[in-house]
């Protein structure tokens, strides 16, 4: 059976080989059935990658201990979900899981592309399959899935594998590797159909509407897989914290923060045929970026501790990255001229001035969190130094609060400037009442007591954003009722299915500011470490905590410890907590099961520390993370408008582009 | 060209906010990367610089006692030791033979006073032949 796996794969690199060449052959030489059969070699790709993901998959279920990869990262006791999740859940499998998934993708476009683009399409499987071919090379003669364990030669299994890192095993752990992954491994597509359009000097915006959607979905998994590490974080570690700036973290935000930029630029293309080489430079840069996030966890470049082994991966990325970043160079600068603007910019208040600075921020974020990522590195050149210096939470929260408002207040500002100029009356109707209140806010906050600035600015831009994003939706909402004698709120429903990609985008932003809501509450933390007997009893903040009882037990898969604590407030009992401190047999390893009660005011998080010295007393952390549950509201909200995002418009909206440059630049005032 | 020169100066503010936000910063909350042994040769340097020094814990050296846990850290056979006074609770990857990360700095006592500890998941090492608990088995490679 491991033949077969590893002749599978093996076969799959020669495959991918071949749709690669015969792709670009048949479409140099004019041959349609060397470019047929290289489509078709595509799925083939993707066939043999599923037998051998499939036959690893059921080595892990039935417990085949004879793969050493099995006995690393499975056990028999294991759930059956967390038996397939050790299918990411190691460095070989999750590379072979990216060459799967990448695979699939491919086999997606060239299936739904099969009467379509027939120009640009051998070049995008080209692409594609160069990049199936990197990975398809590491499977199989670096990092390969399907090593045995043998003594003195001959095939032995061992009797019960370590299991699955007792940290994963968690439902949202589970599924975070194969979001990230789906949205890293999605970035190639448009990508590929970037450089395709440079190839073929493509005139117009084609690859930009067609991988449109793809880029949404690919963004949106990306969304779901950094919320859900973060829900992990905060539910898994003990510590409550659900952002800690770690290499691996920074990782999966830079090509979300390119990726949200390049979202946003190519509205600028598609209106106003403006930021060509921008976009094409965006896409590329998080395409690198994903394909950067993938070995930072591979290679050991930084410490971190979520990092895979260090291995021998680095160099193959390197020259991966390098190659391709320098085709992509010369190829845009190749193809300046067919890149060339057809506007410019008019005026600072104006929505592609709102386009700029957002992208200019998202990008500057991006930098910023690329730098101190990498600043251990960059510091032991001699010229910065010379000396291995990192910069930690403190250094990127400096960095990072100020730059995150700006964009908060952008997100509220940009959708209601018009194109090409604002005028006064405009953005004092879009701007008075959102900014008065939010005036007022602070002021109310300054008065209850709050003087940490950060947070009420970040309250104020809050507030401001979602009421302007509110009278949109009012806005369209009352206009269509009034003519149609619709309620308001199917008016609402109605607005948004006219409009999907606008309103969606406003949900989105939405989300963004429930985020932020949270995010601003760790300002407000409160924790205190107490060691509890039985009966005892303390105060956290209004909150009065009593331990009832310590308890202990045992299962197949951990043994655990528990400490029952009463809540109460004020002398009434709200109930009872029960934070856990698990210990992991298999693998020898303990995790903490925290007692968290949820409000959306704040969490009450409580961790079993573990027993004291003389083993009597129960070492109890107390955490109020106020408003913390804002951020996961805010990223279904996110979720959700993205979703709408999705849904095809009911109304089909032709953009026209505005009138070239020489002739708009006439106008005075845009006559309104 | 006004206009231009308007998004110049937005950006050139931009940017140079961030810049004095990123140096600044730099010098504030920097931590060296240090071995065991080149903490020994910072001298009096040591005393007064953050710093991050990395180490395997020493099996049956973790002593926890009232506000505080002591342990050594061991790298390339030269010993440090360091003793933990943070709030925070030590991660649960924390224990004998684990890797760990202590950030903190060096007291005129001779003993490193960390105020974090982060501890690598040994687990996600991948773990030697050695660990399985089985019959001294060696992976071969029949791949590749």
């Amino acid at each position: 059976m491991e033949n077969v796996a590893s002749l599978a794969v093996l076969l799959a690199f020669c495959v991918a080989i071949y749709a690669l060449l015969a792709s670009l052959i048949g479409r140099l030489k004019h041959k349609p059935f060397l470019v047929v059969s290289g489509e078709r070699a595509v799925y083939s790709v993707w066939v043999l990658i599923s037998i051998g993901s499939g036959i690893l998959v059921y080595a892990l279920v039935t417990g085949d201990f004879r793969f050493s990869y099995v006995a690393e990262h499975s056990n028999r006791a294991m759930p059956l979900l967390y038996k397939v999740a050790a299918w990411w859940g190691g460095q070989e499998g999750s590379l072979l899981f990216w060459s799967w998934l990448l695979s699939t993708y491919s086999a997606v476009v060239v299936f739904t592309n099969r009467r379509k683009h027939r120009d640009m399409m051998p070049y995008v499987v080209s692409v594609l399959m160069f990049v199936q071919t990197f990975f398809l090379l590491l499977n199989n003669f670096v990092s390969g899935p399907f090593k045995m364990l043998a003594v003195e030669g001959s095939i032995t299994a061992v009797q019960d594998g370590n299991g699955l890192n007792p940290l994963l095993q968690y439902p949202a752990m589970a599924i975070h590797p194969p979001m990230l992954y789906l949205g890293y491994v999605g970035f190639a597509v448009p990508f590929a159909f970037a450089i395709a359009s440079l190839i073929t000097r493509q005139p117009g915006d084609a690859w930009i509407h067609t991988t449109r959607r793809w880029t949404l979905v690919t963004w949106l998994f990306q969304s779901t897989g950094i919320m859900l590490g973060a829900a992990w974080a905060y539910h898994v570690l003990g510590w409550g914290g659900y952002w800690g700036w770690d290499p691996v973290e920074n990782a999966s935000l830079l090509p979300w923060l390119s990726g949200t930029a390049f979202l946003h630029s190519v509205m600028m293309q598609e209106k106003k045929g403006m930021m060509k080489v921008w976009n094409m430079a965006l896409v590329s840069v998080t395409f690198f970026l994903c394909i950067f996030g993938t070995s930072l966890t591979r290679t050991g470049l930084v410490n971190s501790v979520h990092a895979f082994a260090q291995g021998p991966l680095g160099k193959y990325f390197v020259s991966f990255l390098a190659i391709t970043i320098a085709a992509t160079v010369y190829l845009i600068l190749d193809r300046l001229d067919y890149l060339k603007s057809e506007a410019e910019l008019e005026s600072v208040v104006s929505r592609e001035s709102s386009f700029l600075f957002n992208n200019l921020i998202l990008l500057a974020s991006c930098f910023a969190v690329l730098w101190g990522t990498l600043f251990p590195v960059i510091s032991e050149l001699s010229i910065f130094g010379g000396e291995k210096i990192s910069l930690d939470k403190e250094w990127f929260d400096r960095l990072m609060i100020p730059l995150g408002l700006f964009l908060l207040l952008l997100t509220g500002l940009g959708p209601l400037f018009a194109w090409r100029r604002t005028s006064f009356e405009s953005l004092r109707r879009n701007f008075q009442w959102p900014g008065i209140a939010s005036l007022v806010l602070i002021g109310v906050l300054v008065a209850a007591g709050v003087r940490n600035y950060y947070a009420l600015i970040a309250f104020g831009f809050c507030l401001f954003v979602a009421l302007t994003v509110l009278m949109e939706f009012y806005k369209g909402a009352h206009a269509i009722g009034a003519k149609t004698h619709m309620n308001l709120l199917r008016a609402t429903v109605e607005l948004t299915h006219r409009n999907t990609r606008r309103y969606g985008g406003y949900l989105v932003h939405m989300g963004i500011v429930l985020m932020f809501i949270g995010f601003t509450g760790a300002a407000f933390n409160q924790k205190d470490v107490k060691e509890l007997n039985i009966g005892d009893t303390f105060q956290l903040g209004h909150y009065s905590l009593k331990a009832l009882d310590l308890q202990n037990g045992d299962t197949p898969v951990y043994s655990w410890n528990r400490a029952v604590i009463q809540v109460s407030r004020g002398g009434d009992v709200l109930g009872t907590l029960e934070p856990e401190k698990r210990f992991y047999k298999a693998s020898r390893q303990g995790t903490s099961e925290v007692g968290v009660r949820p409000r959306l005011n704040e969490d009450l998080y409580l961790n079993f520390g573990g027993m004291s010295d003389d083993g009597q007393r129960a070492i109890i952390q107390a955490y109020i993370f106020p408003l913390v549950s804002w951020i996961w509201l805010g990223g279904l909200v996110l979720i959700g408008g993205t979703l709408v995002c999705l849904i095809p418009s009911k109304v089909k909206l032709q953009y026209a582009r505005t009138e070239v440059v020489g002739i708009a630049r006439n106008y005075a005032e845009v006559p309104k | 060209m006004r206009k231009y020169g308007k998004f110049a100066a937005l950006i050139a503010l931009v940017i140079g906010a961030l810049l004095w936000l990123a140096s600044s910063g730099v010098n504030q909350t920097k931590t060296y990367y240090k071995t065991i042994a080149e903490v020994g040769q910072m001298g009096d340097r040591a005393f007064d610089q953050r710093v991050r020094v990395a180490g395997d814990v020493e099996s049956g050296s973790i002593k926890r006692s009232e506000g505080q846990v002591r342990f050594t850290l061991v790298q390339d056979k030269l010993h440090l030791q360091v003793a933990y006074t943070g709030r925070d609770p030590l991660p649960d990857t924390f224990r004998d033979g684990a890797q760990a990360l202590a950030d903190g700095r060096m007291g005129h006592d001779g003993v490193f006073h960390a105020s974090q500890i982060q501890a690598k998941c040994a687990s996600k090492y991948e773990a030697k032949p050695s660990q399985l608990r089985a019959a001294p088995a060696l992976p071969v490679n029949k791949t590749s």
